[in-house]
This record gives C-alpha cells, sequence and structure tokens, in this order.
C-alpha cells in the first residue's frame, strides 16, 4: 500500500526545473573575488556618491568579522567568496529612454519567462521594473507614477537623484552589521528597486519587479528600499526565475520597508530560483534578509511569499511593530522537492501599544526535500496588549522529506495573547483514489489538492500572480507533463 | 452493460473475491447483500479501480472493454461512478472546483467541449433541485466538516452531475437517519433511466423499501452463493444471514 503511494508520488514529483536556458548577451563584469579594492571599483562604476562608498566599505569591515549563521536547519556547503563575481552589467547603449533600445535579446528572455515589458502591461494595470542581472534596463510608467509623486527607480537610480532619501532609509530596517548575508549585501549590492511614496497618496497601480540570474558564476545582490509615507498605500510585487546552472549560486538580497503613520505596505514574492537538479545537483542559495519597520502608528506591512525554487532558502520576512495599533502579517507557501532545503518563516516583533500579527504558514515537502518553518513572536515590556495568531501547516508527500516547525515565543509583557497553531498532514492515497474515481487523473488530483491546501495564502496575491503562483505549485510537483 | 467472470482479487496474500460472476444490463438495479467481511466493499473498489486490491483472475467487461487494464480515472471516464462508503475530505478544494473539474475531464474523454461557469452553474442548480441538497453543501471544501448523512447526499449529488452509466453504491445506506435515507434513495429513482444502472451494496433490506432492485445477490465468503427476486431481501430481513452461513459456511 505504502509503496504504490510512494510510487505514485515520485512520478508526480520528479519534475525537472522548466525555465532553465541562458541567454547570450555581452557581459561588462569585474574579476571573481572580494576586497576594499573591488568595492571601491563596484561604486565607481555605478558612479555613486561618497556616502555610498562609505556605507559599503563599513559593512564590508563587519562582514569580515563574522561567521557563517550555523543555526538554521540547513546543510549549507561551503562558499568560496573569493570565487564569486560581485558585479557584472550587461553591455548595451548607456542609455535607454524607450522600448527600442532594449537589447533584443534581453527581450526574449523576459518573453520566454512571460514577462511582458511592452505596453500591454499598462492595461493590465502594472508597472514593471525590470532587473537583470545588476543593471536595471527598462522602467515602464515612471512618468505615469511622477504624477503622483511616487518614485519607482532602480536603486543606483536613487542614490544618484534622490540621495537624501536613500542616506536617510538605507539600513535604518536593516542594518549593515545586521548579519552575516545583510552585511555582505550592504557591502557588494549591484542593484534593486527604490520606491518612495509621498504621503496621502495610494499607487494606482501594482508595483512589479522581476528578477533573474543570468550571468555564470555572478552573485546576484538587490537590494529593495520601500517608503510608504503618513497615510499612503503601495501593493509591490516581486517575481522571479532563473536559468538552469550547474555551479551554485549566491543570493543575498535584502528588502526593506518603512510604513509611516496609517501606511500601508503589501509585499508579494513568487520565488523560482533553479533549485538543481534531481539529484540535488546545482541551483541558487538564496539568503534573504527581508524586514519591514511599521515605524508610525496604525501602519501596515503584509508579507506574502510563494517559494518555490532555490537550493537552499534561508528567509525571514519580519515585521517591527514599533507604532501603536501597527500590524504585521506573513503569508507562506514553501514547497520543497528533490533535495531542496528550506528554512523559513518570520519574525514578529511587537514593540508598540495595540500591536497585532498573523502568521500563516504553509509547507509542502515533497521528495528528498527538508522544509523548516522558523518563527519568532517577540512581545516587549512596553507592549501592551499585543496580539499575534500563528498557524503552521505541513503536508508531506512521500515518506523521504521532512516538515519542521520551530516556534519561538519571548513575551514580556502579561497581557499579550499569543496563539500557534500546527499541523501536519499527507497527501492520502484515499485522497488520490477519490479525485481518480471522479475522471481527475493523479498529477491533476495533487495539483487540485495542493492548491487547496494553500489557497488561504494565494488568496492574499493580486490575482494575475495568484493564477501565475498556482501554475508554479503544480509545475513545480509534477513529473513528465510539458 | 457489466460482465463480471470469475473474478479472484487478493490484498496483501488474503484472498477476498473468489469467483464472482455477475451481469448488469442496462435499465437494471442490482443488490448485492451479505453479512459483514463477505467482499462486498471489496469488489466496488476493485470495479473502481483501487490499487489495493490485486486482481489474480477473472475478468470485467465494461461497455465492451476490458476495464481491468484500465487506470481508475478511465473506468470513470468511461461511466463508472462509485459512491463511496466512506467520502473523503478534501480541505481546501471547493466543491465547485472539484465537480468541475470531474466534468470537464468526463466530457473531455468524450472529445466535449469544456463546459462554461456559468453553463456549470446553471447545471449545478439543476441537479441540486433534483436531489434536493442544500445549496450549502455545494459552497463548502469536498465534504470538510460534512456530516455522516451529507457527505452520503453529497455523493449521490455527485452521481446526478455526472450522469454516469453505472453506479455503484457501496453501502450508501449505513450510518443514514430516515429523512437522509429517503433523500438518497429519491435521488437514485430520478436519476435512474433505460439507459443507465445501479449496483446497490448493502447490509440491510431497509434502502431496498425505497429503491425496488430487479435482483438481489447474496455474497458471502467471496462468492454470490444465491441470486433472487426483491422477495430474498425479505427473507434474509427477516431470517438474517445465519442460514446462509450455514448453508455456504466454509468447512
Amino acid at each position: 500500500m505504502a509503496t504504490e503511494q510512494d510510487k505514485i508520488l515520485e512520478e508526480v514529483t520528479k519534475g525537472e526545473y522548466k525555465y532553465g536556458f541562458y541567454t547570450d548577451i555581452e557581459m561588462d563584469m569585474l574579476p571573481k573575488g572580494l576586497s576594499e579594492e573591488v568595492i571601491k571599483e563596484i561604486s565607481k562604476r555605478k558612479g555613486e556618491p561618497e556616502f555610498m562608498l562609505e556605507y559599503r566599505l563599513e559593512a564590508y569591515r563587519n562582514w569580515l568579522k563574522m561567521e557563517t549563521p550555523d543555526w538554521a536547519h540547513l546543510n549549507i556547503p561551503e562558499i568560496d567568496f573569493q570565487d564569486i563575481i560581485y558585479y557584472a552589467a550587461p553591455k548595451s547603449k548607456p542609455k535607454l529612454d524607450s522600448m527600442d533600445d532594449v537589447d533584443p535579446e534581453l527581450k526574449a528572455t523576459f518573453d520566454k519567462l512571460g514577462i511582458p515589458l511592452e505596453e500591454q502591461k499598462q492595461l493590465a494595470g502594472v508597472a514593471v521594473d525590470a532587473v537583470m542581472d545588476s543593471v536595471s534596463v527598462k522602467t515602464t510608467f515612471r512618468e505615469t507614477l511622477a504624477e503622483k509623486g511616487i518614485i519607482f527607480c532602480s536603486i543606483s537610480d536613487a542614490i544618484k537623484e534622490y540621495p537624501d532619501l536613500v542616506k536617510k532609509h538605507l539600513g535604518s530596517v536593516v542594518p549593515p552589521n545586521d548579519n552575516y548575508f545583510a552585511a555582505l549585501n550592504s557591502a557588494v549590492f549591484s542593484d534593486g528597486s527604490f520606491v518612495y511614496i509621498p504621503k496621502g497618496v495610494r499607487s494606482p497601480v501594482e508595483l512589479s519587479t522581476y528578477f533573474r540570474i543570468n550571468a555564470m558564476n555572478t552573485g546576484q545582490f538587490e537590494r529593495t528600499l520601500i517608503v510608504a509615507e503618513d497615510d499612503s498605500y503601495v501593493s509591490y510585487l516581486e517575481g522571479c526565475t532563473a536559468p538552469q546552472r550547474d555551479e551554485n549560486q549566491l543570493h543575498a538580497a535584502i528588502v526593506e520597508i518603512v510604513a509611516m503613520e496609517r501606511a500601508e505596505v503589501k509585499y508579494s514574492t513568487v520565488q523560482n530560483w533553479y533549485p538543481g537538479d534531481k539529484d540535488g545537483k546545482g541551483g541558487i542559495y538564496n539568503f534573504v534578509t527581508k524586514r519591514g519597520l511599521c515605524k508610525g502608528d496604525y501602519s501596515k506591512i503584509s508579507w506574502t511569499q510563494v517559494e518555490t525554487g532555490s537550493a537552499i532558502t534561508w528567509k525571514y520576512p519580519s515585521c517591527v511593530l514599533m507604532g501603536d495599533h501597527s500590524s504585521g502579517e506573513f503569508y507562506s507557501v514553501a514547497l520543497t522537492n528533490n533535495h531542496q532545503q528550506a528554512d523559513t518563516g518570520t519574525k514578529m516583533i511587537h514593540l508598540g501599544k495595540n500591536t497585532k500579527s498573523l502568521v500563516v504558514s504553509k509547507g509542502i515537502s515533497a521528495g528528498k526535500s527538508q522544509n523548516s518553518y522558523r518563527g519568532l513572536v517577540k512581545v516587549s515590556k512596553r507592549a501592551e496588549n499585543a496580539r499575534n495568531f500563528s498557524q503552521c501547516d505541513s503536508l508531506l508527500m512521500g515518506d523521504k522529506c521532512g516538515a519542521h516547525t520551530f516556534p519561538y515565543l519571548e513575551i514580556n509583557n502579561n497581557s499579550a495573547k499569543v496563539e500557534h497553531e500546527a499541523t501536519t498532514s499527507k497527501i492520502g492515497e484515499d485522497q488520490i483514489f477519490y479525485c481518480n474515481q471522479r475522471g481527475i487523473d493523479t498529477e491533476s488530483a495533487v495539483g487540485l489538492i495542493v492548491n487547496g491546501y494553500v489557497k488561504e495564502v494565494i488568496n492574499q496575491l493580486p490575482m494575475e500572480f495568484a493564477v501565475e503562483a498556482q501554475k508554479l505549485l503544480e509545475i513545480s510537483l509534477e513529473g513528465s507533463v510539458g | 452493460m457489466l460482465s463480471i467472470k470469475n473474478l479472484h482479487a487478493k490484498i496483501e496474500d488474503k484472498e477476498i473475491l473468489r469467483g464472482i460472476d455477475l451481469k448488469v444490463k442496462p435499465g437494471e438495479v442490482h443488490a448485492i447483500m451479505g453479512p459483514n467481511g463477505s467482499g462486498k466493499s471489496t469488489l466496488a473498489s476493485v470495479l473502481a479501480g483501487n490499487e489495493m486490491f490485486e486482481v489474480s483472475e477473472g475478468e470485467v467487461q465494461f461497455n465492451g472493454k476490458d476495464i481491468l487494464e484500465m487506470a481508475p480515472e478511465d473506468r470513470a471516464r468511461e461511466g463508472l461512478f462509485l459512491s463511496f462508503q466512506y467520502p473523503v475530505e478534501i480541505p481546501g478544494v471547493s466543491m465547485v472546483n472539484f465537480l468541475r473539474t470531474s466534468i470537464n475531464e468526463l466530457r473531455k474523454y468524450r472529445e466535449e467541449k469544456p463546459l462554461s461557469a456559468s453553463e456549470f452553474l446553471k447545471l449545478m442548480r439543476e441537479k441540486k433541485n433534483l436531489v434536493d441538497i442544500d445549496s450549502d453543501l455545494t459552497n463548502r471544501s469536498v465534504n470538510e466538516g460534512f456530516s455522516g448523512g451529507e457527505k452520503k447526499k453529497n455523493e449521490i449529488f455527485q452521481m446526478a452531475m455526472l450522469e454516469p452509466k453505472l453506479s455503484i453504491l457501496d453501502e450508501t445506506d449505513s450510518g443514514l437517519d430516515i429523512d437522509a435515507l429517503r433523500v438518497v434513495a429519491n435521488g437514485v429513482n430520478k436519476l435512474k433511466r433505460p439507459d443507465n444502472a445501479t449496483v446497490l451494496i448493502t447490509h440491510y433490506q431497509r434502502l431496498l423499501e425505497y429503491i425496488v432492485p430487479d435482483y438481489v445477490h447474496v455474497l458471502y465468503h467471496g462468492r454470490i452463493v444465491k441470486t433472487g427476486g426483491k422477495e430474498l431481501a425479505h427473507e434474509l430481513e427477516a431470517n438474517g444471514y445465519d442460514w446462509i452461513k450455514k448453508e455456504f459456511g466454509d468447512k
């Protein structure tokens, strides 16, 4: 009986990565290795002001004194940081004013990924800032957004054009010495996005960025900063797929969000970096620091993530609830298959009075993968009436994978109300047979059941993203269907 | 429509079906009765293609096709429907989504166009009235949090939606109160047509007061030991299964 089920599940879960292709674009890159000279060169090539260089160098000096964190439930191979290229820019025309200026090959890559850079996006109501490797290639809608006073541009441009804003907020949520990978990112980050929503403005469109790792041996160090002033609202989407590659690639990003009084920021991610092949060879190492600061009273930050890719995921999108009555949410689906390892979750730090947080985490483990939820709920002494509810579910497919839950609670105020619920279930042979008997084949049945299981999280995603995410989950679990 | 010849099946090394012969023609209702452990539910599972059981001998033809070689989903697409004794809960999957997927898989197999959302909802409304099922049930996840009776009604509702050629109702009457039993029986009677057939698997005669079978078979120790008309069911009700056990018990 058990073996029959294993056979079915093995068949459905042995699917290989569907987005493995490689674009041949001439690159402008620095040689491998990391040193103060390399950092100076990065800063120089990017034409950055002095304060940025100092910021980077300080982060680098901190990083040298730090060690790779080893507390996660992950088996991380040793990373040779001198064997990584820290700067690579596609060689293209220096300035891109319209679509015609975009490298046709680059455009073709985006098309293959189904990323419509074209003006159709305008109809769909999405402004896209596409990041390929290190340099921002094309920004749409900048003007439309600019009319409302919204700034949405690459972080490199922001550093040059809005140095005061960047200087004020960069590192204010994730300081350069926060952790090993954050320090590394702060030292060498190449590009990313900057969003600024002025007082009282609601962003009329969903903002989205697509990331993509594309150069051989290029470390990818994205940096995103979102600042929402009083009474503003923005929904930001991030999604990524990476080409298939044998050598492991390091990805250490930082996302910082600052929400002022009554501001609301929704940050959604669909992550599909190359997970490695069926035997666990290759794949992206994804070490991400994402943190939001609810600085103002009544502010709200909501993280939604659908994680299906990467060989190793180390990621804890967190909320620091500083303002009174502020609230944080974390909705997560983490799917691991084959030899993938994920250690992901959130931190909800309650500092203000009457702060609320909600955690909904859905783990799916298949193949020989290991999937861990790690969550911290911390209530400080002065955080009166803090509320937290956490729901952590795990779904197992087959008996060779693992699901783990590590909840941490630090409660320093007696008025706090903290609830944690956890369940573990298996996709049953009986559920699959029931679907089969209604004419639904096993692969579709698994898709149906998995999508039902994650519905609570997927519903948080904007419509077009939700559809993409559902497809992605099915693709990540399916076997032979092309 | 259905022709079973000398069917043997086992689970692990235990033989449960030991040579079943049965013929079902369009328009007929057959009842299969028997004491607990006689192999009734195994027969239903084997016909539906549950891989827990291994068929060791015999053949089963459905619509002139050998279905023992078919995957369970293809048997369903051919028009074989099993109303489960214990319908499974699938949390998070709405009845609407589940049934629409199911119907469209069946239509695809018959090379018909998938139903649009509005056509589907219309069909659902019609069938809901036909089998008298609460609207509320179809707005929930598949069988999740349903009472025993609701689960059984839901099976009949799915049967109404999918319009199978052959329906096998596995102990659909067990655990039902009299009202639910009536709803289920009415549903089955209304869905009866000259071109479809029903096999009722039941321990008790009770259901047969509402659904009148053309044939009653008694299954015992993996074989059909007695076949008769509806009066056989009355006999079983009055005398129990002991006389069967005495007459056909293994030595």
